[in-house]
């Protein structure tokens, strides 16, 4: 007697499944965070020396780093920025999908240290002389320049008043941006103006007392006084950060790898759903629904735990797709086994399932060492590579494990695939008599 | 119990010499591939730049070459690849930051493809090496107490001999093939070795409950006996699983583009390799080992009562 509630549950889940796979799987795709290898970007490992002599680095002059860095990033825009202190004194920071690489590099190390010197490069202000976050841009007979706000006035007054005393040309106020020692203006002045390393230098020749400063540049261009603005808002980052390793990619590369692993991915997933489908039939039919649902599954977690999908990452999406085949192989093999030692289907089924599952769960649990090990001592890309490959154990486990467990249970259970081993890939021939 | 499939009779443990003796000859070749050739080091583990440029059209290295001695940069060596409409420039130095500058603005104006530039200071590099070194270390010893604990030591020991085995011919297969060793390939070795363990677990796993079954293992046939008969159960399901891996391999090999080629190839030679160690090398191990440690127990009280 067939009980046909069973069969008609297994279609009913199966509908579902395709109708909410069907439905969200557009919007889940679009969620998905691609890593600057897929969509361009770059990423650069900073080593880090705090700014003034005879500092220690400390855990705290890090974090303020990264929260300076991550300040200017916001200017440029950058949706997914990621900044993280890597050892004692390193900082990694990662850029995918950034329009002007040259430009975000190019803010992101400068150390934006405004300082005001004498003709003979003796420093009388800072960036700490400044009102914090008060620089902005205005313009001076239609000039773009950037205007910057005093603390203290009678200090600038007192600067001002020796400076205007000096006899020209040293009656000037030399602004550097990021002086480094050695540095000299009167070195500087005499090379042609685009290659200067101070800002400007202009003439004092009275008293200044007002509160504000305006800084007019070696003609800024309107993009140069907005990103100096932004800097000097952003703040003074309280080190010096030094390239160490950099990787940049551009956008078409990126695109390029993303289309053509995503299609190898296609091809690899259909040859395993037919070689499934031909080897084992309708337990094959079910492995195919539960890989699909699990390939679905991982992109939802993966944009639940708001990580980023790199190009190793797909490549252990698609072992992960080998992982939870194998579950099925396993459970399916051991199947057949019973039926072919002489075991009714229903208890060939039961046994198959309880006898296979210490066998996987073992060859899960080593694989999951070995994830998690990469995980904490892979960095960027391996490290992305281990997410994807934990997730995929972890997902895999469930869907291959216990979901096909439950829709083969159903034809199992409904007594229609009775007395037909043909459906599980063995012949009546190969069966023992008991 | 004797009919059909289980019948294919296949003695695995007698001829283990001849298994041991291939791979001992292939991992010999190896080393001496790797002592020759030695290995492509990306600029990962060799430390300098590395560019990547792209164009519609077909490339030619004394054209990249120029476009880069214009910039005042000598390259070390410029290739090509993808079907030429790529091309590779190596630096022996780091590239700084205005000089990537400098690249990018030159070739993104040339060829309206902005080139991908990665650059690694020595520092770097040799940390890189380093922590994939401890990285395989430390998965070692955690796979083998795991193993040691849900089966036993020799078989832990065994199971870590079979993945070094693994991992060792994909590293002498770069060398052979001189394919560029990056980062990527350390998460491939990596990959493998955790597939090659669980490969090897599987197996393990069903010698286990064969070994249930069994009255009395009392010689190193009996022990033979339940290895032969573990490994044509696991058979099918061996091939089976490999295979559909090798699918996915195989299709990011030829698909997958340059970017994940090295990532691919490595995989596929792994996965080849972990079949054959799990299958021929891991149990017969485990099986000598055993037969020694049936044999010591069988003569100890023996020579305590002298």
């Amino acid at each position: 007697m067939v009980k046909k509630g069973r069969i008609v549950a297994f279609f009913l889940i199966v509908l579902l499944l395709g109708g909410l796979i069907g439905t969200t799987v557009m919007g889940v795709t679009k969620e998905i965070k691609l890593g600057l290898d897929l969509q361009g970007g770059f990423e650069v490992l900073y080593e880090v020396t705090p700014a003034q002599e005879g500092q220690e680095l400390s855990q705290d002059l890090l974090n303020s780093t990264v929260s300076a860095l991550y300040k200017r990033i916001n200017v440029l825009g950058v949706s997914e920025p990621r900044i993280t202190i890597e050892g004692e004194d390193r900082i990694r920071v990662q850029l995918a999908g950034v329009k002007d690489q040259n430009q975000a590099r190019e803010l992101l190390s400068t150390q934006a240290e405004l300082t005001f010197r004498t003709t003979d490069d003796k420093e009388q202000m800072s960036g700490a002389d400044l009102k914090e976050g008060a620089a902005k841009v205005v313009f001076d007979n239609n000039q773009p320049v950037v205007q910057v706000t005093l603390k203290n006035p009678e200090k600038f007054a007192n600067i001002t008043r020796e400076i205007s005393q000096l006899p020209p040309p040293d009656n000037r106020l030399v602004i550097w941006l990021d002086y480094e020692e050695g540095d000299s203006y009167q070195e500087e002045v005499t090379k042609p103006a685009d290659e200067q390393k101070f800002i400007s230098d202009p003439a004092v020749r009275t008293v200044l007392s007002q509160n504000t400063v305006v800084i007019s540049g070696p003609p800024f261009q309107l993009e140069e006084a907005e990103n100096l603005k932004e800097l000097l808002n952003a703040g003074s980052l309280p080190v010096q950060l030094e390239e160490i390793y950099s990787t940049s990619v551009g956008a078409q590369f990126g695109e390029q790898s993303l289309n053509k692993t995503v299609l190898a991915g296609f091809i690899g997933i259909g040859l395993i759903f037919l070689f499934m489908l031909f080897y084992y039939r309708l337990p094959g039919a079910i492995a195919v629904i539960t890989l699909s649902v699990y390939i679905y599954l991982i992109l939802v977690v993966f944009n639940w735990m708001n990580a980023v999908l790199t190009l190793p990452g797909i490549a252990a999406l698609i072992l992960g797709v080998g992982m939870a085949v194998d579950a099925n192989i396993i459970t399916y093999e051991r199947i057949k086994e019973e039926i072919r030692s002489g075991k009714s289907i229903m208890s060939a089924f039961k046994a198959g399932g309880r006898r296979s599952f210490t066998t996987i769960f073992d060859a899960n649990i080593t694989t999951l060492i070995a994830a998690g090990v990469l995980f904490a001592y892979g960095t960027s890309s391996v490290k992305g590579f281990a997410v994807m490959l934990i997730t995929s154990i972890v997902v895999s486990f469930l869907t291959a494990v216990w979901g096909s467990r439950i829709l083969l249970g159903l034809w199992v259970k409904s007594r229609a695939l009775n007395k037909k081993p043909g459906l599980f890939g063995v012949k009546e021939s190969e069966i023992d008599e008991l | 119990m004797s009919s059909k499939v289980r019948d294919i009779k296949f003695d695995f443990v007698k001829h283990r010499n001849k298994f041991f003796a291939i791979s001992l000859a292939l991992i010999v070749l190896g080393g001496l591939a790797i002592a020759i050739f030695g290995l492509n080091l990306g600029i990962d583990f060799s430390s300098g730049s590395r560019v990547d440029i792209q164009s519609d059209s077909t490339l030619t290295t004394e054209e990249v070459t120029k476009e880069l001695e214009e910039l005042g940069l000598e390259p070390e060596s410029v290739t090509l690849a993808g079907g030429g409409e790529m091309a590779v420039a190596a630096f022996k130095d780091e590239l700084n930051k205005d000089e990537v500058a400098e690249i990018k603005n030159q070739f993104t104006d040339l060829y309206e493809i902005e080139p991908s530039i990665s650059t690694v200071s020595p520092d770097v590099a040799v940390d890189l090496a380093k922590n994939a070194f401890i990285a395989v270390a430390i998965a070692s010893v955690g796979i083998i107490l795991y193993v040691a604990l849900r089966f036993e030591w020799l078989q832990g020991f065994a199971a870590i001999v079979a993945l070094f085995h693994d991992a060792f011919f994909i590293i002498a297969v770069f060398s052979i093939l001189q394919i560029e060793v990056n980062i990527t390939f350390i998460a491939a070795v990596l990959t493998i070795v955790g597939y090659s363990i669980n490969d090897t677990i599987v197996t393990f796993d069903r010698i286990r409950e064969n070994m249930k079954f069994e009255k009395k293992i009392k010689t190193f046939d009996d022990v033979a006996r339940v290895v032969n008969k573990s490994l044509v159960q696991t058979l099918a399901r061996s091939i089976n699983t490999v295979l559909t891996v090798v699918f996915a391999a195989l299709a990011l090999t030829i698909f997958g583009g340059e970017a994940i080629r090295p990532f691919a190839v490595a995989l596929l030679i792994g996965l080849i390799a972990g079949t054959y160690s799990s299958i021929f090398i891991a149990s017969q191990l485990w099986a000598v080992w055993k037969g020694k440690q049936l044999k010591k127990k069988k003569f100890a009280p023996v020579e305590s009562e002298v």
